[in-house]
């Protein structure tokens, strides 16, 4: 995995032909009995789960790892020198080297956190603390003042604005952003007029959690090298549905979050550069990650270990490598064809509905497998109870982007999002449940009137 | 097609109110105003209260976007506040938040609530109370910030 240009991955994230086969039905049956909560009834009805976008449901595999590790080697990790300890090290160090490979990273770029939110608050703070002297010369590229720039995007998680806009705030830097095209797409032709000299930040989403959207990371890598600035990757809705190899896509740093991968929550990771992170001052200081310390100051341990300081979540991460572990078994590419059949069956179903409007890329063109949209006249929470209703389960709400939101009009939108164990069925279902949600609400001016676009033709 | 639990959270009154909103629309002044998001979903809503020369209310007024229960809800208390006193409108708040939060263990008091009964349903969805509170927590937020009276 290592070893793709980044023009395979560029090409891949933008290609006409999937690469992999989809699941036949048979193993997809088998691949759904690893995953026990898919058999719950709710609401009286055989759960259909499509809100992966927000947190993935767990196989055996990776719950039987967690309770192993608790029934057997359960101790501190790094410290200590009884068996139970280094044979506990041994699986956390085991799991970090099995997330690294997975995602084309050498181990010690692989840095613990709680979950992306965290990591992308490590960098920001830590890019405080170099502002304010701590790091000493070798943090200085870390350093932001005023008339430095950070650039984000109008498509962005709240998880990847807020640090920003608070390290502009504590710096005085500027924080910009590129807007988004009507199709869900950035606006590329802006960029280069946004990305310059003072730019030092570009954080960016890989794949839109709203809109499903893949960014052209490759493009927006080589403007931000171009100036000097460092590419910070959310890769919180890639990580878990696309082949990703970071060193091919040439990022500084990037972030993710086991409990959208299989994993259990309260583990995430951040990815940096070898050199970008054994220069980077720390954000939690504390235990376990230092050499030295005085009562005057400390000397840090080179990364990762800087980076996590305090006991550490050993069970979350010896679980996160066993989800990658079961991810790759089963076959990310395969993952990834599967979920793009969803994700056109979702777009398309859902285009067909009149009163129904996607959010994103047009029936056709690439997007993960997830879909948004907004109901004329009835409002998500409204369609998403009415799915609960017969054990559909949704995301309703912002979705924790309020300015893509507001970039279109909205306040909320319902989202499907698909993971490898959906069925096309469970897709079909949602859709017929999107359709009688409208007839239950009926709200006569869509019956009537859509309230956008081409009512003439459809009368 | 849909079940009996569901008809009762949607009953036909707060779908009624949900598309024709009583009290929608801002007037250029009130006695006072409130401004409330529910965080959650992003929805708001901005309710004016207007009182009469007793000091009762006598209509509130308000524009907001939201899921048909909050809708419903801010047209269903739009009904029931006129000739309402300030201290009666708060009792009936309370009344409303205390059913609200019960998980649908209290009834809601049609003495006091009137046809806002019919929210009662939404206590058992605890994602949905919040949705149903929303203007009578921009009221209860409103009725703070009237002037003293002398």
């Amino acid at each position: 995995m290592t070893t793709t240009p980044a023009t395979a991955v560029a090409s891949r994230a933008g290609r006409a032909a999937t690469p992999a086969e989809p699941f036949t039905a048979a193993e997809l049956e088998a691949l759904r009995a690893d995953f026990p909560i898919l058999r719950e009834q709710v609401n009286g009805h055989p759960l259909v789960y499509l809100d992966s976008g927000a947190t993935s449901q767990k196989p055996l595999a990776v719950l039987d790892a967690e309770r192993d590790y608790y029934l057997r080697q359960n101790s501190a990790v790094h410290r200590g020198a009884h068996t139970l300890a280094a044979e506990a090290t041994e699986l956390f160090e085991d799991a970090r080297h099995a997330v690294a490979r997975f995602v084309g990273a050498g181990d010690d770029e692989i840095v613990w956190t709680s979950n992306a939110t965290e990591a992308i608050n490590l960098v920001a703070y830590a890019m405080s603390n170099a502002s304010v002297g701590r790091g000493g010369p070798a943090a200085e590229r870390f350093a932001l003042r005023p008339g430095d720039e950070i650039v984000v995007t109008e498509m962005e998680h709240h998880a990847n604005l807020l640090p920003w806009q608070e390290l502009a705030a504590r710096t005085g830097a500027t924080l910009r952003f590129i807007p988004l095209a009507d199709d869900g797409t950035l606006r590329l032709d802006l960029a280069p007029d946004l990305i310059g000299e003072r730019t030092r930040v570009v954080a960016f989403t890989h794949v839109s959690n709203v809109l499903g959207t893949i960014n052209p990371v490759a493009d927006l890598v080589a403007l931000a090298h171009g100036v000097g600035a460092l590419v910070l990757l959310d890769a919180c809705q890639s990580a878990p549905h696309l082949a990703l190899d970071l060193h091919a896509l040439d990022v500084d740093f990037a972030a993710f979050s086991g409990h959208k991968m299989l994993a259990p929550t309260g583990i995430g990771v951040l990815y940096g550069r070898r050199e970008l992170l054994n220069a980077l001052p720390p954000f939690l200081t504390g235990g376990s990650m230092i050499t030295t310390v005085t009562m005057d100051g400390a000397e840090y341990l080179p990364a990762p270990q800087r980076f996590e300081a305090g006991t550490q979540r050993v069970s979350q991460a010896i679980a996160l490598g066993a989800a990658v572990g079961y991810l790759e078994a089963v076959g990310i590419d395969r993952i990834e064809a599967h979920e793009a059949l969803l994700g056109q069956r979702l777009v398309e179903g859902l285009s067909a509905i009149d009163g129904v409007t996607v959010l994103g890329p047009a029936a056709g063109r690439e997007r993960v497998g997830l879909a948004s949209f907004e109901v004329a006249g009835i409002h998500s929470h409204d369609v998403g109870q009415f799915l609960d209703d017969r054990g559909i389960a949704v995301r309703v709400g912002h979705h924790c982007a309020q300015p893509l939101h507001r970039r279109f009009g909205v306040t909320a939108s319902t989202r499907a999002s698909a993971y490898l164990y959906n069925t096309q069925a469970e897709v079909d279902e949602f859709l017929a449940g999107v359709a009688d949600a409208i007839t239950f609400f009926a709200p006569p001016a869509v019956q009537a009137a859509p309230a956008t676009g081409d009512q003439d033709a459809r009368a | 097609m849909s079940s009996g639990e569901l008809q009762g959270l949607y009953q036909q009154v707060i779908l009624d109110h949900s598309r024709e909103k009583h009290g929608f629309g801002l007037l250029p002044e009130g006695d006072a105003e409130s401004h409330q998001v529910n965080p959650t979903c992003g929805d708001e809503i901005t309710l004016q209260v207007h009182l009469a020369a007793d000091g009762s209310v006598s209509r509130l007024a308000w524009e907001g976007q939201g899921c048909s229960i909050s809708q419903a809800s801010a047209s269903l208390l739009s009904d029931l506040a006129p000739g309402v006193d300030v201290p009666g409108m708060r009792e009936r708040i309370d009344s409303f938040r205390t059913a609200m939060r019960s998980k649908g263990q209290i009834e809601p008091d049609e003495d006091l609530l009137g046809d806002a009964v019919v929210l009662g349903g939404t206590s058992r969805y605890i994602a949905r109370v919040k949705c149903a509170m929303l203007a009578w927590v921009a009221l209860e937020d409103a009725l703070l910030k009237l002037p003293a009276r002398a």
